[in-house]
């Protein structure tokens, strides 16, 4: 019973939708943009200094650090937990999670929408590591 | 007297809105509240700002403190209307030109943090949005002198 009421909880959290994984997202934007995943494209784009976004922002990098793998901090010292699924399960579970992140943080990097090629790449590369 | 005192201590540091039970304020006890804004920040008190700084806050979240913070409309609109309703009263004491949206621009913010925070201590909470740093009770609305 209790452990039925755990299950309830765990399934009424959104933190643990749980409705997608790292591969069925790549496959989803790969058929969005008809490219394959290039997780060196990936890489690079986490890496790189956009600066055409909001000032306070001008890479993944500023809150994600440059190790994925790792915990990064938000602007006011939060604790990001890490973006490689290798370092965080949760991590690419959620579908409206990762197209809220996708939708806040390409606007505050790039000033722009991540195009579909651009999340299969960047998953990809997070996903190898 | 004891009153009268209060309101004017009130009105000279801007209307303090911890209030009630020494330095506790009611902390966020709305979920998704707590949820969304507590994924970037500690989630503020509602008691923090006034009804009309929240909803400046909530209708502008595309530019928020230099980063895009949107949600989904049902979602905001819900949070918008949480913080509204827990909203400070205290601040109508205040003329303010536009709602105050910054809490640690505020006078009973900066008042408060004036004469106690060492460059250390500023150095290890990174910035006054860390409010946990130093109030260790702060998640649970204490914000005593810790």
């Amino acid at each position: 019973m209790k452990r039925l009421a755990l299950l309830a909880l765990i399934a009424a959290s959104p933190t643990f939708a749980q409705d997608t994984s790292p591969a069925k997202l790549i496959a989803g934007y790969e058929a969005q943009s008809g490219k394959a995943a290039d997780p060196a494209a990936g890489r690079a784009f986490y890496l790189a200094a956009h600066g055409t976004g909001k000032p306070e922002t001008p890479s993944c990098t500023t809150c994600h650090t440059k190790s994925p793998k790792a915990s990064g901090q938000t602007r006011v010292g939060k604790v990001i937990d890490p973006l490689a699924p290798s370092a965080n399960r949760a991590r690419f579970t959620d579908s409206a999670k990762v197209e809220k992140w996708f939708g806040r943080n390409c606007d505050s990097v790039l000033g722009r929408a991540c195009t579909a090629a651009e999340k299969a790449n960047l998953i990809a590369w997070l996903a190898s590591l | 007297m004891k009153a009268l005192t209060t309101v004017a201590i009130a009105l000279l540091v801007g209307a303090a809105p911890v209030h009630a039970d020494g330095d506790w304020i009611r902390p966020v006890t709305h979920a998704a509240t707590q949820e969304e804004c507590g994924a970037c920040h500690m989630a503020y008190p509602a008691g923090f700002l006034p009804a009309r700084s929240w909803s400046a806050i909530m209708g502008d979240l595309e530019n928020h403190f230099g980063e895009n913070a949107q949600l989904d409309e049902a979602t905001r609109a819900e949070i918008e209307a949480y913080l509204v309703s827990n909203a400070s009263k205290g601040f109508r004491l205040s003329v303010f030109s536009t709602p105050p949206i910054k809490i640690s621009e505020l006078r009973w913010f900066k008042h408060e943090h004036s004469h106690e925070v060492s460059s250390a201590m500023m150095r290890k909470a990174k910035s006054f949005s860390n409010c946990a740093a130093c109030h260790r009770g702060a998640e649970q609305g204490y914000f005593d002198d810790d």
